[in-house]
């Protein structure tokens, strides 16, 4: 028994510093009234406690890994002097702070909370108001951005930053969090193995994801509403979407989500609802999309050109104005067993695949490619009329472009 | 018994009420209610779903409702000739007797539309289902474009004594404004690409009732795609309440002209 109590006592001794490591407590009345100065005074693994109050600091450096907590939300007010938080230590925890006013620059991008060539790091509960950009992950690994709630007041393009910006980040988890009113919502530059799941991106002046150069990330059950165009995924490599929900990118440019070469790629179960372009694709090859429901776009799926071997099977197409468009004169490209709301045919053997193939390109949607203020005869009986000798014999549209067997039944 | 000139108005009123019940008592509105009628619940039948049905709907009004507004507008002023003969031999303004079974004829045809449609929906959850603005401008486009094409179709029937004439050009301005029309609208957007179409696309929309009520139904349906388009007018026509204004607005004028044409030239022609 003496010998395992000495080791015991030994073991504490030597974890003691960890495992119960100091706590500073900061707020107006106490000894220490500002953070940078809890920071200063603090032990590695400390935590700093933050009172509620207001704390007017910016360029607060995090240099130890410390956890830093705001007790019932203090405000951090940067007072538009320069970035508010850089985080250059591992192993750093920020919870429940509530901070406002982050300079604006046009030579620097502030940040409200900026992680640097850190690992292990946990940003969750922080509320950011009134900001340049959000929080900034660079050259960072292994964290997680969790449930924080980012509202902007963005006007300008050229003088707004973004909510959540990964740069050369890898591993992060993004998740549970809401952006608003800014340039880009979630913003992804050269970040691999990244999960963005649960967010809501809504209201930002361009983009709500906006992804360059990143491969093998997931993302998955966000929903993206009201953005100036959308979510654009660029240049990237094997990324799965998964369960997204995709609402009302409404505009001349506007869409759903722009794939724009990428390969690779896998897109289930997302809806696609009241965009004008639901889905526009360029230049990418070998994507599967399957099991999405596009309801109520103004064109569901708008392919551009150098689009190869790719596959959509299983989706619902609802009540679109037009389901595909489509401007090149080579099909490589599988649609199967897909669901279309404007499918006129019949199923005499009933085994659920319509007996007559759907052509999803209308001859309509051929001639409002080449000229687009013809729009404005959607729905015309003279269209129709056009449409169904087009379909009886196709001349304009592709030939082979068809669904050979398209669902009776809406997929559920 | 002196000769007496009737208040015009409580005449109007009476021939009015005269062409209606009797349109009530016969066969062809209860033709028509009860097509709506069917119409209506095999739609729903079919689709199951109120959203979807809103949309075929809304391809057969636009092209059954002028239709069968002046085929029946024609045929009602030559089967009633006899009877407006007479009419014309009392002290009576011709205005209050061509207006009043205007009304009369229109009238009961709106009634069939909206009670024949409007009941299959009702029953179907049409309050409960977030579709019910969509029906309802439906409704009302549809009941313009009875008002308006009965309108012609009496402005056709009174410039021609000759029957058969009368039916072709009745039939006629319903194809070309039906279908011509887009076709001939179509051709010069293609041949006149190289220019600025916008302003002249929306104001050939205006000129025909047809389009109108297409582009007021539009606003509703298809507004996504609608702003797809670049354009600056598009965008201010169809992306703030202007779009549907203008619409209505016009159709009012649709309406009012060829009803104040029919009263004007009543006046005037031989009889």
């Amino acid at each position: 028994m003496g010998r395992i109590k000495i080791i015991f006592w030994f073991l504490i001794c030597l974890f003691g510093n960890h495992l119960w490591a100091g706590t500073i407590t900061v707020c107006n009345s106490c000894e220490v009234k500002s953070i940078k100065k809890g920071i200063a005074v603090a032990a590695d693994f400390d935590t700093i406690l933050i009172k509620k109050g207001t704390y007017r600091e910016f360029n607060i450096q995090v240099t130890k890994p410390l956890t830093i907590i705001g007790e019932n939300y203090p405000v951090i007010d940067g007072e538009d002097k320069g970035e508010i938080m850089t985080i250059v230590s591992n192993n750093v925890t920020i919870d429940g702070l509530f901070i406002i006013n982050v300079g604006t620059s046009y030579t620097a991008d502030y940040a409200a909370i900026r992680v640097v060539q850190s690992e292990n790091f946990l940003i969750q509960n922080v509320v950011l108001e009134k900001l340049f950009f959000g929080i900034y992950l660079e050259k960072s690994k292994n964290g997680k951005v969790y449930h924080n709630k980012i509202i902007g007041d963005a006007v300008d393009e050229y003088n707004s930053g973004n909510g959540i910006q990964l740069w050369y980040s890898q591993n992060i988890v993004v998740e549970r969090n809401i952006v608003q009113h800014v340039r880009d919502g979630i913003y992804l530059e050269f970040s691999d193995n990244i999960t963005i799941e649960n967010n809501i991106s809504s209201d930002n002046l361009r983009y709500g994801l906006h992804f360059m150069f990143s491969n093998d990330d997931i993302y998955k059950d966000n929903t993206f509403e009201n953005n100036g165009a959308g979510v654009a995924v660029m240049f990237s490599k094997r990324i799965k979407m998964l369960g997204n929900t995709f609402k009302k990118n409404w505009g001349t440019t506007s869409f759903g989500v722009l794939l724009k070469e990428i390969n690779d790629a896998e897109l289930t179960g997302n809806t696609f609802e009241d965009n004008t372009v639901g889905i526009s694709i360029e230049g990418s090859n070998r994507i599967i999309y399957s099991k999405n429901n596009f309801i109520r776009n103004g064109w569901a799926i708008k392919v551009r050109g150098a689009c190869y071997t790719n596959t959509f099977i299983h989706n619902n197409f609802m009540y679109n104005s037009f389901d595909l468009a489509y401007n090149s004169n080579l099909n490589d490209n599988i649609f199967e067993e897909n669901y279309w709301s404007g499918y006129t045919g019949y199923d005499l053997d009933r085994n659920g695949t319509g007996d007559i193939p759907y052509r999803p390109v209308k001859l309509f949607s051929y001639i409002v490619n080449r000229t687009p203020e013809t729009i404005i005869l959607l729905r015309s009986l003279f269209m129709d009329i056009i449409d169904f000798s087009e379909k009886v014999s196709p001349v304009f549209t592709l030939d082979e472009l068809v669904d050979a067997k398209p669902l009776m039944k809406k997929i559920k | 018994m002196p000769l007496r000139l009737y208040q015009p108005t409580t005449i109007m009123i009476k021939i009015l009420k005269y062409s209606f019940y009797d349109l009530m008592r016969s066969r062809w509105s209860y033709v028509y209610f009860l097509f709506y009628l069917l119409l209506g619940f095999v739609l729903l039948f079919l689709n199951n779903e109120l959203s979807k049905a809103v949309i075929t709907l809304m391809n057969v009004i636009i092209v059954l409702v002028p239709l069968i507004g002046i085929i029946f507008g024609v045929m009602y002023y030559y089967n009633s000739k006899e009877f407006t003969e007479l009419l014309l031999a009392q002290p009576i303004k011709r205005s209050s007797i061509f207006l009043g079974q205007y009304f009369g004829v229109a009238g009961s045809l709106t009634v069939s539309l909206v009670l024949g449609l409007g009941i299959p929906f009702i029953l179907y959850g049409l309050f409960q289902s977030n579709a019910i603005w969509d029906f309802s401008l439906l409704l009302i486009t549809g009941a313009f474009l009875t008002l308006i094409f009965t309108a012609v179709a009496f402005n056709i029937a009174l410039a021609n004594e000759n029957k058969i004439k009368g039916f072709g050009y009745a039939v006629l301005a319903w194809l070309f404004l039906a279908v011509i029309y887009d076709g001939l609208f179509l051709m010069s957007l293609i041949v006149f690409e190289d220019y600025p179409l916008d302003n002249l696309s929306l104001i050939a929309t205006m000129f025909n009732p047809i389009d109108l009520s297409r582009t007021l139904i539009l606003l509703k349906l298809d507004i996504s795609a609608l702003l797809g388009y670049t354009g600056a007018i598009f965008k201010q026509f169809f992306g703030t309440n202007l779009g549907l204004f203008m619409s209505i607005f016009m159709l009012f004028l649709w309406t009012i002209i060829p009803i104040w044409r029919l009263g004007y030239v009543s006046k005037r022609k031989d009889f």
